[in-house]
């Protein structure tokens, strides 16, 4: 059950990764990654982290995506033009490029062993507020004034000229 | 049950997959999706080996990972924004002035 689920999710989110590459349309891309975010917040769920599953959907799903539709509608983003690759690219750099993937997926299967156990652990929001507030509670502040140079910062960049003086 | 490796294996292909669309995507706007989609490969990863290692920093750290790049997206945004008023333009070939 838990092999086909996340086979199930493991192609929806490679297939949409797959089409944000090949869109041209910077909405439909957008929108590919709402499906990439979505299944990845699923295998969270697989995985056992149900707090940042839910964490996924609210901020990246929703608060960050929203961002980038709302810039991609405000600046009227068209289509966009292609590139030409150059033919050292396609017959030297494809091949190396499916040697070096293929590598990879061997040293990592190589390397990592067991398996990813979900129910073990149980519940798993409680223990990670006790770590979140314990001992990570410095870097937790210091992610708070990040926050507030951001909104600073993008207030500041976004402004238009003639408000400057 | 799924043996981690899987996990980290997609997490590498959804990884390289961002970087192929950083490289080869020229709206800008795209290109930062790209940079999202690489930053939800590695949080794949460090929940894949939290949840095998039985340890919940990983999640603590995705957490941040979040907030970082929540934060990003707001400045980098801005900055897409003031190329787009001042360049009249998206695509990053036509951006190559040190100034804005």
């Amino acid at each position: 059950m838990t092999a086909v689920l996340f086979f199930l999710l493991a192609a929806v989110a490679v297939a949409a990764a797959v089409s944000l590459i090949l869109q041209r349309e910077p909405i439909h891309s957008a929108l590919s990654l709402i499906v990439v975010m979505a299944a990845l917040a699923g295998l969270y769920l697989l995985l056992g982290a149900e707090f940042i599953s839910a964490v996924q959907i609210i901020v990246y799903a929703g608060a960050i995506m929203v961002l980038f539709i709302f810039v991609i509608m405000l600046l009227n983003a068209g289509v966009e033009e292609r590139t030409q690759f150059s033919r050292m690219a396609r017959y030297i750099g494809l091949p190396l490029a499916f040697v070096l993937g293929a590598g990879l997926v061997y040293w990592i299967t190589r390397w990592t062993m067991g398996t990813a156990s979900a129910a073990s652990m149980g519940s798993v929001t409680r223990p990670l507020a006790m770590m979140l507030f314990q001992d990570y509670v410095f870097p937790f502040e210091l992610t708070s004034i990040l926050i507030l140079i951001a909104i600073v910062g993008a207030v500041v960049l976004a402004r238009r000229e003639d408000e400057r003086q | 049950m799924v043996p981690v490796s899987y996990y980290v294996v997609l997490s590498a292909v959804l990884f390289g997959l961002g970087i192929i669309g950083f490289l080869f995507k020229r709206n800008i706007i795209t290109m930062f999706m790209s940079i999202e989609l690489m930053l939800n490969a590695v949080n794949l990863a460090f929940i894949a080996f939290s949840s095998v290692l039985g340890n919940l920093a990983g999640q603590v750290y995705v957490f941040f990972v979040i907030v970082v790049a929540a934060a990003e997206a707001a400045v980098g945004l801005a900055i897409v924004i003031l190329i787009a008023r001042n360049r009249k333009t998206l695509n990053v070939e036509r951006v190559n002035l040190l100034k804005l």
